[in-house]
């Protein structure tokens, strides 16, 4: 009798909940990789970060992974984006499908844009999450968050990034910031200050690729 | 405070000054105040009383009905144990004490037979004939020398040794006869032993349900004279029986948890890693919980058929219907484990991709797949082989679980009892407590007032000599006394 009542809660509770949100559990991340001059080098390691990150996603979680160039508000910039279905095999397919373009992109680039558009980057990257309704958003960047804009784009303007985290990846120390630690350091609080202005929940800087886990930690 | 202070300047002499004004007020409010502290703290005390009494009360009646669920929880085991035993005396009566008139005829038989033969053997060859007696007589003739007699009695001598030869051969023959008879009686004699050993075998059985009979009685009377030790005894049997099947219960909680997370990684990919149904609680889970809950539904009917446990009153249907249970659940079950062991197989597929795609993704090239030996396979055969028979383990939990919710009841019932009966106590101390501090506020409000009491004491007590001159009266000596305070009885 125990069982039968256990059995009818269960049901009539999954009859019940069926029709709650299931998109507040699923991730998104959404990682900008800085493709400008000497950076364009990186991309090793940035690939090592998609690896990881392709490692540690389930199904319904969402990855896209686009390029920071002269003017990245575009979604042409987009290199590799899924969102992993349920089926774990298929997932893995995917997975391995999304590795492939990254790979590719990284054989075909033959040098680095003359311009760092992080901020159009960022934008594209909060459209993009938002779209998906995922529970967690990430914008993840690879750069040395050393923005530098053309004369004719405008970017100086509050952007929206509400709910989401932004971690700072790999930011690397300018021959100037060595000159003087204070512009590295300034440009990080600069970042951080204009994160949380347009409302982000969190600012991260992660230079120790070593322990990429610390960037998710406390996710089930 | 500052407000009180008359004189800011020097403080000890402005709480004298309150102090002088106050004891006076304080003396004149003190019956009134006394009062009012009696009548707050019995306010306390006496709901907590009242309280105390009612869970005791309660703690009383709960017992009592403990007591009659318990004995009657008893009083079913042991009629139920009486008709087993009776139902077994009834088999073995019928099994083999219903041929027991043929038995013993078959017995009287063999001994009758054995009578016979050994009458038989009581048979001895006839005595000699009356003529050897007359030959004796010639043979005593003393030898006279004469020729004639020599030879008659030669002859004679000579008849009388053929005679004899052929009366010993024939003893003999008859004594060889007898031992012939005495030779057939062995087989009666095996069989006769065989057949009473038998019988003393059967009667031994019946002796001993006889005497279990008579100690389920003896507990049965115990039980219905509702005695103190019958319901120990059942009270701490039924402690022992729920402390076993909560064991048995609690491995069977590990043989469930192991069966889950068989289960639930195929079922992730079965009803989606993503999808939730109600906050962190994964539909994968519910998904795999489903399946071991209806596994143990299942055995739980199958036990329940098949008779081994009473949870349900299936005392309604009949035979075949029972069948047709046991049948049905037994399909259900053996469906579910075949279903187990599919999810097995392909759990050690995911398993098998996942780790091919981490070596890929770490090392950025296309992972070997590892040679199909048969040792690779053990992994998966333990799975399949635990995926099976997981199920049919777990439909034995009926059976514990049987026992723990009968006697869970009991144990559950002394529990709360115990439960009610400390928290009885705690609140008559806490009334006792409450009564007893407001007599020590009481006694503290006349410590502060303790000079106007003494000084009313020496006057009461002035008075008092006063009167005692002029009146022996000794009423009146008691009225004085009741006015200092004291009482009269």
């Amino acid at each position: 009798m125990k069982y039968s009542l256990q059995f009818i809660a269960i049901l009539c509770l999954s009859l019940l909940v069926s029709c709650a949100d299931q998109r507040t559990h699923s991730q998104a991340i959404f990682m900008l990789v800085d493709t400008s001059g000497t950076y364009s080098q990186e991309l090793d390691k940035a690939q090592r970060i998609v690896s990881y990150l392709l490692g540690t996603l389930k199904s319904g979680d969402t990855l896209a992974v686009a390029r920071v160039k002269s003017r990245s508000f575009t979604e042409k910039d987009i290199l590799a984006k899924a969102t992993f279905v349920k089926d774990p095999m298929q997932v893995n397919t995917q997975k391995r499908a999304f590795i492939e373009k990254l790979g590719t992109f990284k054989a075909e680039l033959k040098k680095g844009s003359a311009y760092t558009d992080i901020t159009g980057g960022v934008i594209q990257a909060a459209e993009f999450l938002n779209e998906t309704e995922a529970g967690q958003k990430t914008i993840l960047i690879f750069s040395d968050m050393q923005e530098e804009l053309d004369y004719k784009t405008v970017r100086d303007f509050p952007i929206n990034l509400k709910g989401m985290r932004i971690i700072a990846l790999n930011v690397t120390k300018l021959t100037t910031d060595n000159v003087d630690p204070r512009r590295y350091l300034g440009r990080l609080e600069w970042w951080e200050k204009r994160a949380r202005t347009a409302g982000a929940t969190d600012w991260q800087v992660v230079n120790d690729l070593e322990h990429l886990e610390r960037i998710f930690k406390g996710r089930g | 405070m500052d407000n009180f202070i008359i004189w800011p300047t020097n403080p000890a002499v402005s709480i004298f000054l309150i102090i002088v004004i106050a004891i006076p007020v304080l003396y004149g409010a003190r019956p009134a105040m006394h009062n009012l502290l009696r009548a707050v703290f019995r306010s306390i005390s006496n709901p907590l009383r009242l309280g105390s009494h009612w869970l005791f009360k309660a703690a009383e009646e709960l017992h009592r009905r403990n007591k009659m669920v318990l004995l009657a929880r008893g009083r079913s085991e042991i009629s139920q144990g009486i008709v087993k035993e009776f139902d077994r005396v009834t088999n073995l009566v019928q099994r083999d004490l219903h041929g027991y008139p043929a038995l013993q005829r078959k017995l009287m038989d063999e001994i009758t037979r054995i009578e016979e033969e050994f009458k038989k053997c009581g048979e001895v060859p006839p005595p000699p004939p009356e003529w050897t007696k007359a030959v004796a007589a010639i043979a005593k003739i003393k030898p006279s020398g004469d020729g004639l007699v020599e030879k008659i009695l030669d002859d004679i001598r000579n008849s009388i040794d053929k005679i004899y030869d052929k009366v010993v051969a024939e003893y003999r023959k008859s004594y060889e006869q007898r031992h012939n008879i005495l030779k057939g009686f062995l087989p009666f004699w095996r069989s006769v032993d065989q057949t009473l050993n038998r019988v003393d075998k059967n009667l031994t059985g019946l002796t001993d349900s006889a005497a279990k009979i008579d100690e389920q009685m003896e507990k049965y009377a115990q039980i219905n004279a509702n005695t103190e030790k019958a319901e120990h005894t059942l009270a701490s049997s039924a402690t022992i029986l729920f402390v076993i099947s909560l064991l048995v219960m609690l491995i069977a909680a590990g043989g469930a948890f192991v069966n889950f997370w068989l289960i639930e990684r195929p079922m992730e990919a079965m009803v989606g890693g993503s999808e939730y149904i109600y906050g962190n609680l994964q539909a994968s889970y519910l998904a795999a919980m489903v399946i071991i809950f209806f596994e143990t539904l299942m055995g739980l009917f199958l036990m329940e058929s098949l008779g081994y446990t009473h949870l349900f009153p299936l005392n309604g249907i009949n035979n075949k219907m029972r069948r047709w249970m046991v049948l049905i659940s037994f399909t259900i079950l053996l469906v579910l484990a075949g279903v187990e062991v599919a999810l097995a197989v392909m759990r050690d597929l995911i398993v098998a991709a996942d780790v091919a795609l981490k070596q890929e993704l770490a090392s950025g090239t296309i992972a070997k797949v590892a040679v199909n030996t048969w040792a690779l396979n053990i992994p998966k055969a333990a799975q399949m082989i635990l995926g099976f028979t997981l199920p049919f383990a777990l439909a034995f939990v009926a059976i514990p679980l049987e026992y723990l919710i009968h006697s869970g009841r009991s144990v559950f019932g002394v529990l709360l009892v115990l439960s009610i009966r400390v928290l009885g106590f705690a609140t008559r101390f806490l009334s006792s407590l409450a009564r007893q501090v407001g007599k020590g506020i009481e006694h503290l409000y006349d410590a502060v007032i303790f000079l106007p009491l003494i000084i009313e004491r020496l006057l009461v007590n002035r008075g008092l000599s006063a009167i005692g001159k002029k009146s022996d009266n000794s009423g009146m000596r008691a009225f004085s006394k009741r006015a200092a305070g004291e009482h009269i009885l």
